[in-house]
């Protein structure tokens, strides 16, 4: 039973404070194919002992696939190459072999059972006792130790379904700490977090540093990596394209993404000109309770206004009730006893339901692809004409033709990067599956598009895609809501930012007088009143 | 868009020809089976198998499961199941012998009293599962005790019988022979003929219509020989049962349903939107779909054609008793699940249901003429069932 090994008792071969002591870890020459396809083509990666490293690459570049080689997910000999561990060679042939070394992965989605205890889901597994009975008052008390090491302030009782994203995250980390970790690698660990739970979680890889525990960072967010990384490797279509040092020279944004895409991206978000017109889309003193606990309020009293043509933001944080507000809005499709009025230039709309907000020219693009936005075994096609099937039948006959040519012309115009349109959508990646997602919702012929968080979790390549289709809508005169929790991304899209906090908007600003801090502030002050 | 081909590498290095015979190999896997199964009893038997007679029982003995399993595919689709339709088979099976037998009513009136039945049955069980997210499983497990329970009292625990010789025809009738009195049944060849034609020129329009809008078609001539072997199939099959009594009327019955929902889930837009529901229920509610009401339909489908299916089995023993359709469930869901459908929803198709049906009843057939035990007999079906299942799973795994 191996004893948890937390933070407090480094190795002591290990020097202190961040300076290397030469590589823990050397990836040589790693070749992973697939049948047809190959995923890794003689990748190297050197990661030196006690640093935060970041792997930084396009959705599809081999970033997911390089750690599976390394944790053993993809066994010994599926792949051509060395990995040389801790100074040997190591042929993992299970994520078992590799974590018995202090390779610890935490992924992108958690593995984390919701109706299972805190402390129950760290020593999953490692159960503590002897003979199969659990010594539940030695469980409680580590977990105890593990969650102050990580500042997670809960009981270790505490159901995982009772908790947030952001602490689910922290629970995953205690729990690769009850493990000897050596070498923590996190999957875009900040992906559905928002900037106060990011920034903690950050800091707390600075304080793992201090302790002598190397980590990977895999990261879209670029601004994390050149805060925290002592050196960025960058990977393209399944090749290393550069290693870089940022400890001597700090590290430019701008040059990782050219090393990403491979070209220069001159502006992260597209030039556009406003051409806003009347108001269109008028919501009026909206008010919600909770879905599960009904005594709750939980939007309360909100009103919004959309212009022809404008971008409309929605800052926030996560739980201050923005996706809840649009789901209501979108044929209460959340929440109880719903009061308050939707306009419709000038009229009052019915939007009961989804398919009479649908007829009414309103379209809600989900935060949760996956879960909320996509059939994932069904065909691109299937999934573009959902919203719209009456688009593509007569008399509730489909024709196969007509909705393969809207698919594919779908395809082409937002450029889906897909071999044809009856690929089923569980195997594009996350940017192609946010386009099929927009393309659905745009053949619905919607006038008003509620996009919430449209680019979570892609690459930048196909974020400046999505940002350059947004603005298009919005020339074209549609009017878009756009939610999201990067603020860079609503000061760089938006023509007017409201501030949700607690489901209230507690502040409503036009881009060119807003900023980040201003939008915290506003947050903050909200707080404390 | 130059990255499509390069992100595409597995697609552009494969011929096309492999690639077709790949694809029509998963899409036809349970077809091939089925004949490979055939063609095993066809020769255990020493050609039993195959005989008109035979021929024609196996079709007799199995429509009511293959009209089942054309309800329980939609309602496994929609992610539910139904326990409940050996009951409902059984009891309105007993519901048609009172009132033909003991109230002495026109078979027609009492024969659509028991859709209505049915259909009202579907529609209880459904209205707890779509509208009261009470899990089918439950629900119909409730329905299955309370149906049998009922056929029990209705029928006072007693076979009733025999029913009127105009409603023994719908399972024991063959269509009538307009052109040839005796011998080889013409007009039954004519219909195989005609079907397979008809068939065939509905494949051909599909085809033009998806090389009218650019879509892939496979190349003319693996169509052509694809769709002639599948016309051959049929003419020969009614040539056999032409050459003892002719097409049964229930077969004109079931091939009907199959061909109406094999049509309604693959080109209409309730059945597409049944996928979705099945495949993710939220996904389609964001989508304007009514899952709730969608659900509940696909329950009260089920229940009309278990009442269907109860009555072609009541006429085919020519008695109701109280242990009819007792098992049914297990078959029809069986068919299905055989047929490649996911227990989790979302995915599987009509034909696959059918040639489910029929991989269990040519195994119960044949293995009854090799005069294998009902004891093996299970343990074989039940090894079948799980071997589909898993050669399923572990294909789409790989």
């Amino acid at each position: 039973m191996p004893v948890p090994r937390g933070i407090g008792a480094p190795d002591s071969t290990q020097m202190y404070g961040g300076e290397p002591v030469g590589p823990i870890l050397e990836m040589k020459g790693i070749t992973k194919r697939f049948p047809g396809v190959v995923a890794l083509s003689n990748v190297n990666l050197v990661v030196q002992a006690g640093e935060i490293h970041a792997i930084c690459g396009e959705n599809g570049a081999g970033k997911s696939t390089l750690m599976k080689v390394l944790s053993g997910v993809y066994p010994a000999g599926t792949y051509e190459g060395e990995i040389h561990y801790e100074g040997r060679v190591q042929k993992f042939d299970s994520i078992r072999d590799s974590e018995e070394q202090g390779i610890i992965i935490i992924h992108q989605e958690l593995a984390l059972v919701p109706l299972l205890s805190i402390a129950e889901n760290i020593y999953l597994g490692n159960e503590q006792g002897k003979f199969g009975i659990v010594d539940h008052e030695q469980t409680h008390r580590r977990t105890v130790e593990l969650l102050a090491k990580v500042g997670l302030n809960e009981s270790p009782e505490t159901l995982i379904t009772d908790l947030g994203v952001g602490k689910q995250q922290l629970v995953e980390i205690a729990k690769a700490l009850s493990k000897k970790v050596k070498l923590l690698i996190l999957d875009e660990p900040t992906a559905s977090l928002n900037e106060t739970d990011s920034a903690a979680l950050l800091d707390l890889l600075l304080g793992f540093k201090a302790h002598g525990i190397t980590c990977i960072l895999i990261s879209h967010k670029l601004n994390e990596i050149s805060r925290v990384a002592d050196s960025v490797t960058v990977l393209r279509d399944g090749a290393t394209v550069k290693t870089m040092d940022c400890r001597e020279t700090p590290i430019c944004e701008d040059t990782i993404i050219r090393y990403m895409v491979g070209r220069d991206m001159a502006d992260r978000y597209p030039q556009r000109q406003p051409n806003i017109g009347e108001i269109v889309f008028e919501v009026k003193d909206w008010t919600v309770f909770h879905e599960q606990h009904a005594d709750r309020k939980f939007i309360k009293g909100v009103s919004l206004n959309v212009r022809k043509g404008e971008i409309v933001g929605i800052a926030g944080l996560m739980g201050s009730g923005r996706t809840e507000f649009a789901m209501s809005v979108f044929g209460r499709s959340y929440g109880r006893n719903i009061s308050g009025k939707v306009h419709l230039r000038g009229e009052s709309i019915d939007v009961s339901t989804v398919s009479k907000a649908v007829a009414h020219g309103i379209a809600y693009v989900t935060e949760d692809r996956k879960g909320y936005g996509l059939v994932l075994e069904n065909e691109i096609e299937h999934n573009i004409s959902l919203a719209n099937l009456p688009g593509v039948s007569s008399h509730g006959v489909i024709d196969s033709g007509r909705e393969f040519a809207v698919a594919t012309d779908y395809k082409r115009k937002i450029n889906i990067r897909c071999s044809d349109v009856f690929q089923h959508v569980g195997n594009l990646s996350g940017g192609n599956q946010q386009k099929v997602v927009l393309s659905k919702w745009l053949f619905s012929g919607p006038e008003i598009l509620i996009l919430d968080e449209p680019t979570r979790g892609i690459d930048v390549g196909a974020k400046y895609e999505i940002y350059t289709l947004i603005a298009q809508l919005a020339s074209e005169g549609k009017c878009i809501i756009l939610i999201s929790s990067e603020m860079p991304e609503l000061l760089g899209m938006s023509d007017r930012i409201y501030v949700m906090n607690e489901g209230a908007f507690v502040a409503e600003m036009p881009v060119a007088e807003a900023s980040q801090e201003k939008i915290m502030r506003s947050i903050v002050n909200a707080g404390k009143n | 868009m130059n990255t499509n081909v390069e992100a595409i590498p597995m697609v552009a290095e494969k011929t096309p020809f492999a690639s077709i015979i790949k694809k029509n190999l998963r899409e036809y896997g349970m077809l091939i089976s089925l004949a490979v199964i055939m063609i095993f009893f066809q020769y255990q038997t020493e050609g039993t198998l195959l005989q008109p007679l035979n021929l024609t029982n196996l079709v007799l003995q199995n429509s009511y499961i293959v009209i089942m399993a054309l309800g329980m595919l939609l309602v496994i689709v929609a992610g539910h199941i139904d326990l409940s339709v050996g009951s409902v088979a059984g009891f309105i099976g007993g519901l048609a012998a009172v009132l033909m037998v003991e109230y002495h009513w026109h078979y027609v009136p009492a024969a659509l009293i028991c859709l209505v039945a049915g259909a009202l049955i579907g529609a209880l069980q459904g209205y707890f599962v779509a509208f009261h997210k009470i899990p089918s499983f439950i629900v119909t497990l409730g329905g299955m005790l309370v149906f049998r329970g009922l056929t029990l009292a209705l029928l006072a625990g007693q076979s009733v019988g025999p029913f009127p010789p105009e409603f023994q025809l719908l399972s024991s009738g063959f269509i009538p022979e307009l052109i040839n009195g005796e011998g080889l049944r013409m007009t039954s060849v004519l219909i195989g003929c005609l079907v397979s034609a008809g068939l065939f020129y509905a494949a051909m329009r599909e085809r033009a219509n998806k090389v009218q809008y650019g879509a892939s078609a496979e190349p003319m001539v693996f169509f052509t020989i694809k769709n002639l072997v599948f016309a051959v199939a049929i003419i020969f099959f009614s040539y056999l049962l032409a050459s003892y009594k002719g097409l049964p009327n229930v077969m004109i019955v079931m091939f009907g349903l199959m061909l109406i929902y094999d049509f309604v889930t693959n080109r209409t837009t309730i059945g597409r939107r049944v996928y979705a529901l099945g495949g993710n229920e939220k996904a389609a509610r964001l989508s304007g779909i009514k899952t709730d009401r969608l659900s509940f339909y696909t329950f009260i489908n089920m229940g009309v054609l278990a009442a269907v299916a109860g009555l072609i089995f009541a006429a085919r023993l020519n008695t109701a008793t109280p242990k009819a359709g007792v098992g049914f469930e297990l078959d029809v869901i069986a068919a299905c699940f055989i047929g490649g459908a996911s227990a989790t929803g979302g995915v599987g198709k009509v034909m696959g249901a059918v040639i489910g049906a029929f991989v269990m009843g040519v195994m119960n057939n044949g293995m009854s003429i090799l005069g294998i035990g009902i004891d093996w007999q299970q343990v074989i079906k039940g090894i079948v069932l799980v071997a589909a299942v898993f050669v399923d799973v572990y294909n789409k795994n790989k």
